[in-house]
């Protein structure tokens, strides 16, 4: 590992300034996957600005019923409060989905979004990848790529977004809001991650040096009935090769309103919009579940070898969307 | 703590099962290094050192983490409990115990982990924590039972190559049966 200076920062400008600075620094948060990522060599600060001593450790419902919450609350907190578990269940579901009790005291929300690819080549130092070194190659598209993206790819990184947090988040319309030199801004969750093209090193739309300070979650009622569902290759503490976050609103047998995004197909949490369309308005059967999936799933494009995602999707989607119609049924 | 300019050194204090400990440390240093090679704090054990296996499993502020991903420059202000502080004198932990009498191991090396681990588990899920294994996580609905399943999820992220899995789960219900005894008996005892 490299050498590198730590400092703490007590308030928000302060961290920011602390990072602008130096050459090369980043936000510590929880650090589970920065220190590793430290370890071998794929990440080379030259120093640290812990961050979790910041104020921002609070989940705090906003005048207009929706929540807000700070960028260094623990995983573990955020999925074990109230008004998550309460309002938002598919965000606790998807929480607790991912990596281990002890690493999701550890792990912040802010830095969940901004999590690198679990990737084997993005992680090799000792090997070519476009994200970490670019121009490079991308030895995953004709090498080891069962686990790689099916939407939203490019020839360049078919590398995936590992959150099963953002999946949720990203279901239920989060906000991200940063703080920079230059002062706050927001960019809806749907728009941080950009598109991989020729490009695939860039990863966010945040603007350098920008420390992500809150993620808001406007009121959504029907995210009351939301559920999310992962698949993984054992029975716990594994990425997913393919989860779902899903929410539906029905009266009368019809969806008036339903929210899904998909994770571990793409770069970025997806959310399915395509499917949305289809469901919207439309009678809650299984046809119409099995429409909205292959709907979304239309521009799907798998590799040799992970082709059996797209059917997965498929299933996850249909039978996640069954499972919120009947408990609406009820 | 008292950084230079442009440092890459700390002299730090670490509050260790009760202890102040004073020391300098290279930034790179993760807590598990800074307890087991500065300290002499050796129960706590070095597996895999990529936050996978759980043997480095330690608890900050009565929270398990694990410590090779843990830098221990950013452990101070913590209260740090380590293996070597979870009994009281030689008086086991229940959960300690719970796993010497049903051979909660085969060669013991995972053991500090996943005992730290265990006693947190029944903490969170005393506090009503629910996990990936909880069916209904609405506040509103009944807390989820320490069944066999809940444990195996909740201690998932700590790994036995020798398997020693069903004596584990095993240790787990019994300390968290002793656990809820004691705190049943203290609350008599509050009320009498």
């Amino acid at each position: 590992m490299k050498e590198f200076d730590y400092r703490r920062a007590q308030d928000v400008t302060g961290a920011v300034a602390l990072l602008a600075a130096a050459a090369d620094a980043r936000f510590l948060g929880g650090g589970t996957n920065l220190v590793d990522l430290m370890k071998s060599g794929v990440e080379r600060p030259d120093l640290l600005v812990d961050v979790r001593e910041l104020p921002l450790d609070r989940v705090e419902s906003t005048a207009d019923g929706g929540l807000r919450i700070g960028a260094t609350v623990t995983n573990s907190d955020l999925a074990a409060h109230p008004d998550v578990r309460r309002r938002y269940p598919a965000l606790t579901q998807a929480v607790l989905a991912g990596a281990s009790g002890q690493l999701r005291n550890m792990a912040t929300v802010g830095g969940n979004l901004l999590q690198r690819t679990r990737c084997g080549y993005f992680t090799d130092v000792s090997g070519p990848c476009n994200k970490r070194v670019p121009g490079s190659g991308c030895p995953a598209v004709a090498g080891e790529h069962h686990n790689h993206a099916v939407l939203g790819a490019s020839g360049h990184c078919v590398a995936v977004h590992p959150s099963d947090m953002g999946v949720a988040l990203t279901a239920f319309d989060a906000q991200v809001r940063y703080e920079t030199l230059d002062g706050p801004g927001e960019v809806p969750l749907t728009d941080l991650y950009l598109p991989v093209g020729d490009t695939p090193h860039r990863e966010t739309a945040l603007p350098p040096g920008a420390l992500i300070t809150h993620i808001t979650l406007p009121p959504a009622p029907l995210a009351a009935h939301s559920r999310y569902r992962k698949v993984r290759e054992r029975a716990s503490y594994a990425f997913a090769i393919g989860s779902v976050a899903a929410a539906l609103d029905m009266k009368d047998g019809q969806v008036r309103e339903a929210r899904l995004a998909l994770g571990a197909v793409a770069s970025r949490p997806w959310r399915a919009r395509a499917a949305e369309t289809v469901l919207t308005g439309a009678p809650a059967t299984g046809e119409t579940f099995a429409a909205a999936a292959d709907a979304e799933l239309a521009a799907a494009a798998p590799l040799p070898d992970n082709g059996y995602k797209v059917t997965l999707m498929r299933n996850l989607m249909v039978s996640v969307l069954t499972e919120l119609a009947e408990g609406d049924a009820r | 703590m008292a950084p230079t300019p442009s440092s890459t050194t700390s002299t730090l204090t670490l509050d260790i099962n009760g202890e102040k400990h004073h020391l300098s440390v290279d930034h790179r240093t993760t807590l598990l290094d800074a307890l087991r090679e500065r300290l002499g704090l050796t129960g706590t054990k070095k597996g895999c050192d990529q936050g996978q296996c759980g043997a480095c499993t330690v608890l900050l502020d009565r929270r398990r983490v694990v410590s090779c991903l843990h830098l221990a420059v950013a452990a101070e202000g913590c209260e740090i409990t380590t293996i070597e502080g979870i009994a009281d004198g030689d008086d086991l932990h229940p959960v300690q115990q719970a796993f010497l009498d049903l051979d909660g191991y085969q060669c013991g090396y995972c053991t500090p982990g996943q005992v730290c681990s265990a006693i947190a588990v029944i903490e969170e899920h005393a506090a009503g924590w629910p996990s990936a294994a909880t069916e209904d996580v609405r506040p509103e609905s009944v807390p989820p039972p320490l069944t066999p399943d809940e444990i195996r999820e909740r201690m998932s992220g700590n790994l036995c190559r020798c398997g020693a899995y069903v004596s584990i789960v095993q240790a787990v219900a019994r300390g968290a049966r002793a656990h809820e005894e004691a705190r049943t008996a203290t609350a008599e005892e509050a009320a009498a």
